[in-house]
């Protein structure tokens, strides 16, 4: 078991030091100018020649590659040819709004996803279990920007229940002081106890949240269902249910305890894929966070600002890897 | 040649009996449907739309954002372009796209998996590192940041699209070829000296192609709603084509108080996607001897 994560750990610097690559590759060897983007479109010559040196790129390419290295290693992904500020600054000033809605949306999948995958599975073939099949490919042919689009329609638009979009309504940006503890709003509302700005919050982020927990909401219901499909034809819950037990607890308690290993290995492998979906939906929801960052990068053809966040995401989801993996290898049942 | 007839006959009855199972589950049929339909309509929508003016160039700003009527079915557009029409045609884009893009995928990582495969030790080990790190990238991450990189457009959104994809292609075929190696005809191909890329060409590939396009025909869904991501981050199509997830980016601005405008392309990549992946379970479920019920 040690020598197992051991090996996935030396598998996993392998594979961000591949990554550090390829961005490498996709920024320097494309031909593009960003020394002329670094000083803006009315440079001269020689302003244009100065920031080369400036940005190192008279140097070799392979001195280029390793000073990159090292400058990543620490941390550093360079400055954005917009604004000129260190990208790290600005991802690390936009990740915690992310962040908040990843958590939030995937806790609501685990939440929302495991009951539907216990009843789907309790009643196999019946109509509910048809519903949750349909719902879950469904939700995975849903372009998740165009559901925030029709959300906001029916609930902001028709039935003016939930904001627009943005973290928190003007008015409460204006008249309260915006708490900052651990920079995720809701959690430093709460512990500040600020209700009033907690309130606002949470009716910002239902839109948003729903949007992007549909689909980790199907894969954990359909992956909880077919767990506990296999699992409810072993023995032992045959016994259990010998000995009496109410079928409640025969589910709920003896046969979902054991499938929640697939579940949360699904569950991990799934935040990347709600990541890249909060990316597309920030933009709708105007949420003040990566996918608002990366998509003004975009638009500004920012590529150290893309590259950067890239990295970023690639080396979280490489750590969220390894963690479902090290899950998975602590089961018992499971020989490595 | 009676031989031959016989394989024929007894891949027909295959193909006909794989075509009964797929026809027997009621969501697999609709989405059989659906997609021949889409198909259909990919090929002849040029031809049927009922404003082609407005596919592309002609504006019409006397009548824009018009709301359905018998006229305009799905309302008129900012710049009073028939949205019918523009989805309509945006069928034979994003399935134009989808393809060129799962073949170049194919392209790239069926002849890099079936190396690997066959000639196993350091090679094998090369490659599958390097789908490795590929696969490392959260999906559509890679893509993103490829087609940025390129260039915003259609064009550049397939390549981002092929390179992000391909190592699931040469994982598939790797394996099949690991397999298939071992088998006589391959040895006794090796045995009279027959050149190593010949083995892989004519031996390798061809007898381990079948499930990877089956797979890759499962994967048009998914590539379908990667592109129009693309596009509505503004890293895909650009204006005027009327590409369905560039039409809900630029439907931002008006639909509050034109609801058609998003709801109809947004819709179109809903239902073929959908269609796509239904089809694509569907195969699974046929194909995978575990589930396949007789």
């Amino acid at each position: 078991m040690k020598s197992f994560i051991f090996k996935r750990l030396l598998l996993g610097i392998a594979v961000l030091f591949g990554v550090v690559v390829i961005t490498f590759f996709l920024t320097r060897i494309i031909p593009s100018n960003p020394a002329a983007k670094w000083v803006g479109p009315r440079a001269t010559p020689e302003q244009i020649k100065q920031a080369t040196i400036e940005l190192g790129l008279d140097q070799p390419k392979h001195i280029q590659f390793l000073r990159y290295l090292k400058d990543v290693l620490r941390g550093d992904f360079g400055r954005s040819l917009r604004s000129h500020q260190p990208i790290t600054e600005e991802i690390k000033k936009y990740a915690p709004a992310t962040l908040e809605l990843v958590l939030l949306a995937t806790v609501f999948a685990v939440f929302a996803g495991i009951p539907l995958g216990v009843i789907s599975a309790k009643r196999k073939d019946s109509w509910i279990d048809h519903l949750s099949r349909f719902f879950s490919v469904g939700a995975v042919s849903l372009p998740t920007f165009w559901v925030g689009l029709f959300l906001q329609l029916i609930f902001y638009r028709s039935l003016g229940w939930l904001p627009l979009g943005d973290q928190l309504g003007t008015e409460i940006k204006l008249l309260y002081e915006i708490p900052h503890v651990t920079g995720l709003l809701m959690l430093d509302s709460l512990l500040t106890g600020r209700w009033i700005i907690f309130k606002d919050a949470l009716v910002h982020i239902i839109l948003p949240c729903i949007t992007i927990s549909l689909y980790p909401i199907g894969l954990v219901a359909r992956m909880t269902r077919s767990a506990l499909l296999e699992i409810l034809g072993e023995d032992y819950i045959t016994a259990a249910r010998s000995y009496g037990l109410k079928e409640r607890v025969v589910l709920w308690s003896y046969a979902l305890r054991n499938s929640l290993g697939p579940t949360s290995t699904v569950v991990t492998l799934s935040i990347g894929y709600t990541l890249v979906n909060t990316f597309l939906v920030e933009a709708i929801f105007s949420w003040p966070g990566i996918g608002t960052y990366i998509s003004t990068a975009v638009t500004g053809l920012d590529y150290p600002a893309i590259m950067g966040v890239t990295v970023f995401s690639a080396v979280a989801y490489v750590i969220l890897n390894l963690i479902s993996d090290i899950i998975i290898a602590m089961d018992p049942r499971v020989r490595v | 040649m009676e031989q031959k007839n016989n394989a024929l006959t007894a891949r027909f009855k295959q193909l006909r009996l794989s075509f009964y199972l797929l026809n027997r589950n009621l969501l697999t049929r609709i989405a059989l449907i659906v997609v021949m339909l889409l198909i259909v309509l990919a090929v002849v929508s040029p031809l049927v739309v009922p404003y082609p003016k407005h596919i592309e160039e002609e504006t019409n700003p006397a009548e824009k954002l018009l709301p359905p009527s018998s006229r305009y079915f799905f309302g008129t557009d900012e710049l009073g372009r028939d949205i019918f029409s523009r989805v309509l045609y945006g069928t034979r884009i994003s399935l134009q796209t989808a393809l060129i893009a799962v073949g170049l995928a194919l392209l790239i990582g069926v002849p890099l998996g079936a190396i690997a495969g066959t000639i196993g030790g350091f090679v094998d080990e090369f490659i599958m590192r390097i789908t490795d790190i590929f696969l490392s990238f959260p999906p559509l991450l890679l893509a993103i940041a490829i087609s940025a990189i390129l260039g915003p457009n259609l064009s550049n959104a397939m390549l981002s699209i092929a390179i992000s994809w391909w190592p699931w292609y040469a994982r598939l075929i790797r394996g099949q070829a690991i397999s298939i190696k071992q088998r006589q005809f391959v040895r006794a191909a090796n045995a009279i000296g027959t050149p190593m890329h010949q083995i892989i060409s004519q031996h390798i590939v061809p007898n381990c192609i079948a499930p990877v396009i089956v797979q890759a025909s499962m994967d048009i869904g998914g590539v379908i709603l990667t592109i129009a991501s693309l596009s509505f981050l503004g890293l895909g199509a650009q204006a005027p084509i009327p590409e369905w997830g560039l039409m809900v980016s630029t439907s931002r601005n008006y639909f509050l108080n034109a609801w058609w405008y998003s709801i109809f392309p947004g819709l179109a990549i809903f239902v073929t996607v959908l269609a796509f992946n239904l089809l694509g379970d569907g195969l699974r479920e046929i194909l995978d001897p575990k589930t396949r019920k007789l």
